[in-house]
């Protein structure tokens, strides 16, 4: 059964040094007071995973805490570059960064794959692609039946899924809506979860008998943070802000702006800190 | 119409590519803007699908990432992203995909990974996400970006994603079923493939471009097809369509700038 606790307590108990950690969320739910939390613990040479990294991880990788990285698309959408991973790939600052770089349909398989408890997923894909020269993990397998041969990648296990949801109800069981990317894979093929969601309810109430819900006793911890997907969004709570991952741009293009904006927005703050985005909710 | 911009001219040449039954699966940024003027204007019951898992969406706002919850709010239905790779993506269910890149070359081939060699790049791009499945899975695939010398270059750093590979029936002797990309939309002119070479050759021509700019402009020395038509200028309606959403898009990105 999960454990409903605070953020402090479930990533001190949950995330070690050297783990391999997915924080997923696909643009929307990205788990950021999670992250946070993460970097204000100084938790060091994680191996992140994550089909789409975006700002959390460029601060996760600006302030040094990874050691590596496998994904498929490191960039601002529709802004421009992350700069704190570019700098870490092309300068090896803070620290290098070993990259495991794959595609969106391999990655997305390959969660599904760790859900489902194989070694490997298959797919039809990286024809031609330049990527299976640069990552060894990127195999071919033939199928028995008919002989075509396919792309083949291992299964994603990682020791830690962190992502954020919707609602929780007082067991801990968890509600998703809205793009719900790779999430409840990623948590099923973890061998632990921590999952923060805007509200604990009474009553979860799916809205549809196909709503996606994680049980309780397939999740370790829950924690309520209001707001806790900021900058990114949550359906039916608050927007994304559009407008932070654009200023973003300019707060990462530089290190010493950078290492301020931490200092002053993770490193001083804290996890409630959060709950002043959900309160806008339209 | 005779008042228009490089760019307006390249997105509205994009959104005529597209046809009211298209199933289109939408690359973010230039082909979006290019997908939603198609669907506000001739084309009002094409399928669009972002890789976010939304399906059928119609957002009246362009959105600034493929998963902004505007495209999830006015979508018929959205899936979870291994979905959208498998079934729909994989499973060939989509007509058309429409991309951009970073770099292209001659065969259409793109590179969004890197520039330099790939373990010590000069640049890092943001890498392939979707793209690579994208391009071999889709029935056809249009690509639009603005035509420069940086962009459009004699030789690829890396294949991010397979166009017509090294030309000919390149796509056919790795036992890919689909046609690759058809049409390259830039701010000056389109661009089709070869029927046989697979080679990009300049098939159309905006409105008070040169040949000598077209060939001044492209990394590699450009072929000329035996017709070449004028592209038709933006009609009144194109053009207020593309302007009023792009004025909608920006008044909703901005906002208010504070931490987290």
């Amino acid at each position: 059964m999960a454990r409903l606790t605070s953020l402090a307590e479930a990533i001190s108990e949950n995330v070690h040094d050297g783990d391999t950690v997915a924080m997923e969320g696909f643009t929307h739910l990205i788990p950021y007071a999670a992250g946070h939390e993460v970097i204000r613990q100084g938790k060091k040479d994680l191996f992140l995973i994550r089909m789409t990294p975006d700002i959390l991880y460029d601060q996760l990788i600006g302030t040094g805490a990874a050691r590596g990285m496998k994904f498929s698309w490191g960039g601002n959408p529709g802004v421009g570059s992350l700069h704190r991973f570019r700098d870490a790939v092309e300068n090896q600052w803070p620290r290098p960064l070993e990259i495991e770089e794959h595609s969106h349909a391999a990655m997305a398989n390959a969660y599904e794959a760790g859900a489902a408890n194989l070694p490997f997923a298959m797919l039809r894909g990286y024809i031609g692609a330049d990527l299976t020269k640069v990552n060894p993990n990127i195999k071919q397998v033939t199928c028995p039946f008919t002989g075509e041969v396919l792309a083949a990648v291992p299964a994603i296990r990682p020791d830690v899924t962190i992502i954020h949801a919707l609602r929780a109800d007082r067991k801990g069981n968890v509600l998703l809506e809205g793009i719900v990317g790779v999430q409840k894979e990623a948590v099923l093929g973890a061998k632990r979860s921590i999952v923060t969601v805007e509200e604990i309810v009474n009553e979860l109430n799916p809205p549809s008998p196909n709503s996606v819900v994680l049980p309780s006793w397939a999740v370790t911890a829950v924690v309520e943070v209001p707001g806790g997907a900021f900058p990114s969004y949550a359906q039916g709570y608050y927007p994304r802000s559009n407008a932070f991952y654009i200023a973003w741009d300019e707060i990462a293009r530089d290190r010493d702006t950078f290492q301020a904006w931490i200092e002053e927005n993770i490193m001083k703050a804290r996890p409630e800190d959060f709950a002043k985005h959900a309160k806008k909710a339209a | 119409m005779s008042d228009f911009t490089p760019t307006e001219m390249m997105t509205i040449a994009a959104s005529r590519a597209l046809t009211n039954d298209d199933v289109c699966f939408v690359g973010i940024g230039a082909p979006s803007a290019a997908c939603n003027i198609a669907r506000l204007t001739h084309a009002p019951d094409i399928t669009l699908i972002y890789e976010s898992g939304t399906v059928g969406t119609k957002p009246d706002v362009l959105p600034l990432s493929i998963g902004d919850g505007e495209l999830c709010d006015t979508a018929l239905f959205t899936v979870s992203v291994p979905e959208m790779f498998r079934y729909w993506l994989q499973g060939g269910r989509i007509t058309t995909g429409f991309l951009g890149g970073a770099q292209i070359d001659r065969f259409a081939n793109l590179n969004t990974t890197v520039v330099g060699p790939y373990d010590h790049p000069k640049v890092r791009l943001p890498g392939g996400g979707g793209a690579p499945e994208i391009a071999s899975n889709c029935g056809q695939i249009f690509i639009t970006m603005a035509l420069s010398k940086r962009g459009f270059v004699d030789k690829l750093n890396f294949i991010t994603s397979m166009g017509h590979g090294e030309g000919g029936n390149h796509r056919e002797r790795l036992g890919i079923k689909t046609k690759g990309p058809t049409r390259v939309i830039t701010d000056i002119c389109m661009l089709e493939p070869d029927p046989v070479t697979k080679e990009l050759t300049v098939v159309s021509i905006h409105q008070g471009v040169t040949r000598q700019q077209i060939i001044e402009n492209c990394g590699w020395p450009i072929k000329f097809a035996e017709t070449v038509i004028d592209t038709p200028v933006p009609t009144e309606t194109e053009l207020q369509t593309l302007r009023d959403i792009n004025a909608r898009t920006k008044k909703a990105h901005q906002g208010t700038k504070e931490a987290a």
